[in-house]
């Protein structure tokens, strides 16, 4: 089991009191299974995948990671596991623009000091980014940064892939390219990927569905 | 982990090497000015600390010649020989070099030099002992042995020596040396024309100069916060900058705590080249300004200073050490900011583009908390440091407020706008104020201290030049050195039938500091020239009757006194003050008094210099030197004396006036880096309206404009900001400082001149940033609209 959440809630506070974003969550994923998080805007989508991706803290409920329950973990114990078993692919991409693109995609890698030179080669080949290493993100296409950041993610080799609407500042041919090497890749490492999609498409090309709506899974 | 997240954070300023270049040279700046003025006055007060050990000062009682600086021989053997345990010193001009004869064998243990063991050598051998410099330009005329703890400009030898070198057989003073045996005879019977002089009594050189070197520190400290402006705007930006690289990293696992340690550790780590940097430029300043300040401090108060610099400790540890605290305390405000960040916090730029009624609110509550405290310490506290504590909650006070003011200038010239491009400009420079505020208060304090410092000196030289024709009203100053000659002269001027204005002075005690007393002719010239500050009816009247004394208002100062006060002028006569008088450049007190009353009170001095009025000077001055005997270089004319003084003071000024130059480039290298800093986030800003229309080449004029017209106002609040400054430096810091206040004269040309440097300086370091706005590719403009930007 990569991913599991057991009863989780999250709530936020606003100028009009206390929100409920999610009302008790349950479900878990297993390696090399891809998952489609969907639901409408405000559902708790991204709450749900922050708190996956140890980005934030539930506030009840008990979440397990590679193995391990990150309600028992301080911040560094978070921080190290992201750094060794998650990965992360925005929608705003997320690079450092002042790193160059070779940089890029094996800095998330050298942060844990698990370089995997070949890996990271195959990656870059398989992304079609030999010809771009040398430049920085501001050069490059939306398309092409998402690729470096999907190849940051992979090269990385994590336990467990979060992807939070990854192509929805990409055009639809664009956006179909990337998603296919995505899951290409996910497939080759054996990660297991959640996906927070409003995209039904995108959806559909995924192992399982889920749906939030209102905090709840339906 | 460590090394590619320093990897990460560094590849910032390689990717922005205008932001790493404004934050290096505002580090380098700011030290540089404070260390260099630091270096100026640890090397006079290591000057000042060999000179006071050379000449023992302090040290011992002396006894001294109640006139005139010379002791006959034989005074000094009828004290040896009637028991008194006294050592002969002469002291002497050799040129520009100051020769100190001592006998070794009466000497007091380490009088004369810091190196005891080296002088029976010198006596021995013949020789002199000076440091390095001053053996050099010796070296043609005596033997000289070289020894660093010797002051600068002086030379210690054998009494003998000195005495032959300097073509005299008489001495400067006698050391009353500790432990004398009970029963010798009065010193007032054996010696009557020597007084004793009590090393507590002597006011120190670095005492005298304290003043003078604090503002010097006054000058660098501002100069320093003009360039930590720089190093907080660009650590502000470029912290901005990296709010996304901060959110990645740690999304990406880089532990909080480490994060912020290595930017700190980044950040001191590049404070510490800077300021190294700094140091270095500060040592080239202080080289630089060494000669003037040397000058300044001979004119103002005799004191040699030496005329190489060396690389103190003191000064470069405190520059770097005050460029790190200083960038810290930039810095944490930053890392706190971090620390409270939430991690998924938005990456726009934000507050440091976008106006916040908060920031600016709180800025106002602080300026209007130090503006409070400005009034309340101008009116309820004395002293120096209080009056510099005033200045600084003035100046800083003011630097806060000006953002707001600005912020409601821009609104009320917005609200008075109907042309669509000139709201959008209006609005948008309101816009600006956050990111330029540091510039623009950079900006203001210099224009400030410019205004205040040059109203200070003009109001000085107007007052200083009115006070020369008061005490200069003579033709003809002559100056005699013994009694025989100064009767002689007397009698000469008599029979000329023209007033002659002889001035009796020796050194007396009043309130245990010593004090110059003058005995005078009162007649024509004191009563139609001089100018008092206060005085009763009659002044001059009751000073002629024996029955008043003028002082100084040095004095009248330090001992709280003023007109009607009684004054101790004799141990058996107590007179009150009929007037006080301006008495600019002079640090010591001085009590005048009529020249009969001089007499009665000290019978066996003589008038030792006379002032003559006269139509035709030139042929008196030859009857002089032919007919009564005086040598042609006692006698100087009232032109060449004015011209010396006139030079003295201007000299004095030299470098406040670099200093002030100083700080203003500084200044106007914050608007350049702050703008430079700036392009990049304007880009975005700027686009819309160029695809609305407007072309490049307006808009960059546009960002001319702009700097031009927010320098525009800061000068206008500069104006009465400077005009507050010079108020307080010349009714509380001078006072305070030097013992005296001088009237206020405002100078507009000055203001609009110094108005108009600021515009231009605003103007070019405008320039840079706009051509590159006009040559901005429009690809770069349109990227802002593309989706993935």
């Amino acid at each position: 089991m990569v991913l599991k959440f057991e009863a989780v809630h999250k709530s936020f506070r606003d100028s009009e009191g206390t929100v409920p974003v999610l009302r008790g969550i349950s479900f878990d994923l297993e390696a090399g299974q891809t998952l489609a998080l969907t639901g409408e805007s405000g559902s708790g989508k991204s709450t749900l995948l922050h708190i996956a991706g140890a980005l934030e803290a539930a506030d009840a409920g008990r979440v397990w990671v590679a193995g391990q329950e990150l309600t028992q973990l301080n911040d560094s114990g978070r921080a190290a596991l992201r750094r060794t078993d998650i990965a992360l692919v925005f929608q705003q991409f997320n690079l450092i623009p002042s790193l160059t693109v070779a940089a890029n995609i094996s800095f998330q890698s050298a942060l844990s000091g698990q370089v995997d030179q070949t890996h990271v080669e195959q990656v870059v080949d398989a992304l079609g980014l030999s010809d771009q290493m040398k430049k920085y993100p501001e050069a490059l296409s939306g398309g092409q940064q998402q690729r470096v950041a999907i190849a940051r993610a992979i090269a990385a080799k994590p336990k467990l892939m979060l992807a939070d609407e990854p192509t929805g500042n990409l055009d639809e041919g664009t956006a179909e390219d990337v998603l296919e090497q995505m899951l290409k890749l996910v497939a080759q490492t054996g990660a297991a990927l959640m996906v927070v999609t409003h995209s039904t498409n995108i959806a559909a090309r995924m192992d399982r569905r889920l749906q939030l709506r209102s905090g709840l899974l339906v | 982990m460590i090394v590619s997240c320093l990897r990460a954070l560094l590849s910032h300023w390689r990717r922005n090497p205008v932001q790493l270049f404004a934050y290096l040279a505002g580090l380098a700046l700011a030290t540089a000015l404070w260390s260099g003025v630091q270096a100026i006055n640890a090397e006079a007060r290591a000057s000042y600390d060999a000179a006071a050990t050379t000449l023992g000062e302090g040290q011992y009682d002396l006894l001294i010649p109640w006139q005139g600086d010379r002791i006959p021989l034989d005074d000094y053997i009828s004290l040896r020989r009637s028991g008194w345990l006294v050592s002969p010193v002469i002291v002497g001009r050799l040129d520009d070099i100051q020769l100190v004869g001592i006998d070794l064998v009466t000497s007091a243990t380490g009088l004369g030099t810091g190196n005891v063991t080296s002088v029976p050598l010198a006596l021995a051998s013949e020789t002199l002992l000076a440091n390095e410099d001053t053996a050099q330009k010796l070296g043609p005329l005596v033997n000289v042995t070289v020894d660093a703890s010797i002051a600068p400009g002086m030379a210690v030898g054998d009494i003998g020596l000195v005495q032959r070198l300097l073509g005299r057989d008489d001495l400067s003073h006698l050391v009353l040396l500790p432990d004398q045996s009970l029963g010798q005879p009065d010193l007032s019977v054996i010696v009557p024309s020597l007084r004793i002089q009590r090393a507590q009594q002597v006011t120190s050189i670095s005492q005298l100069t304290n003043s003078f070197h604090l503002n010097l520190t006054a000058f660098g400290l501002l100069s320093f916060a003009v360039g930590l402006f720089i190093v907080h705007s660009t650590i502000g930006l470029a912290f901005e900058q990296r709010r996304g690289m901060i959110r990645t990293l740690r999304s990406l696992g880089v532990p909080l705590r480490i994060l912020l340690t290595l930017i700190a550790i980044e950040m001191l780590t590049l404070a510490a080249i800077g300021a190294g940097f700094g140091i270095v430029l500060g040592y080239l300043i202080a080289a630089f300004l060494l000669p003037d300040v040397a000058a300044t401090l001979r004119g103002l108060y005799g004191a040699e200073i030496s005329g190489t610099l060396e690389l103190r400790a003191s000064w470069w540890v405190s520059g770097l050490l005050l460029a790190l605290v200083g960038t810290a305390a930039a810095l944490s405000s930053r890392i706190w900011q971090i620390a409270k960040m939430p991690l998924l916090a938005s990456v726009r730029p934000r507050a440091w583009v976008i106006a916040t009624a908060s920031r600016f609110r709180l800025q106002s509550i602080i300026a209007v908390s130090l503006l409070s405290a400005t009034i309340l310490l101008g009116l309820f506290v004395k002293g120096l440091v209080a009056g510099f504590a005033l200045l600084g909650c003035l100046l800083i006070g003011a630097a806060l407020a000006l953002p707001a003011l600005a912020a409601s200038i821009l609104t009320l010239l917005q609200r008075y706008t109907t042309a669509p491009v000139w709201t959008w400009f209006w609005a948008d420079t309101r816009q600006q104020l956050p990111g330029l505020s540091l510039a623009l208060m950079a900006l203001l304090l210099a224009v400030s201290a410019n205004i205040g410092v040059s109203t200070m000196v003009s109001s000085f030289r107007l007052t200083f030049v009115s006070f020369l024709d008061q005490r200069l009203a003579p033709e003809l100053f002559v100056q005699v050195e013994t009694k025989d000659q100064s009767i002689a002269l007397a009698a000469f001027l008599d029979l000329r039938k023209i007033e002659v204005l002889p001035l009796s002075k020796t050194q007396v005690s009043i309130t245990n500091k010593p004090v110059a007393l003058y005995g005078v002719r009162v007649g024509p010239t004191y009563r139609n020239n001089w100018v008092f500050l206060d005085e009763t009816d009659g002044a001059w009247d009751l000073v002629a009757h024996d029955t008043a004394v003028v002082v100084n208002e040095q004095l009248a100062r330090r001992a709280g006194i003023w007109v009607d006060d009684l004054v101790q002028v004799a141990p058996d006569l107590a007179l009150p003050i009929a007037a006080v008088v301006g008495d600019y450049g002079n640090p010591q007190g001085q009590v005048i008094v009529s020249e009969n009353l001089f007499q009665n009170l000290h019978p066996d001095l003589y008038p030792s210099q006379f002032g003559i009025r006269t139509t035709e000077a030139p042929a008196l001055r030859a009857q002089l030197v032919n007919t009564a005997d005086i040598d042609n270089n006692a006698i100087i004319d009232q032109a060449s004396i004015k011209a010396l003084s006139l030079e003295v003071f201007e000299r004095t000024f030299v470098v406040t006036a670099a200093l002030n130059i100083l700080t203003l480039g500084v200044a106007s290298f914050a608007i350049l880096m702050s703008l430079l800093t700036l392009a990049d986030l304007r880009v975005p800003q700027l686009a819309p309206v160029w695809a609305l229309g407007l072309t490049r080449q307006r808009l960059g004029w546009l960002e001319l404009l702009r700097a031009v017209l927010l320098a525009a106002i800061v000068v206008v609040c500069a104006i009465p900001l400077g005009l507050t400054l010079a108020w307080v430096l010349l009714t509380i810091i001078n006072v305070e400082a030097f013992g005296w206040q001088l009237p206020m004269y405002l100078f507009p040309l000055e203001y609009v001149q110094l108005g108009g440097f600021a515009l231009v300086a605003a103007f070019l370091a405008a320039m840079w940033p706009a051509i590159r706005l006009m040559r901005t590719p429009p690809s770069s403009l349109l990227r802002v609209f593309a989706s993935e930007r």
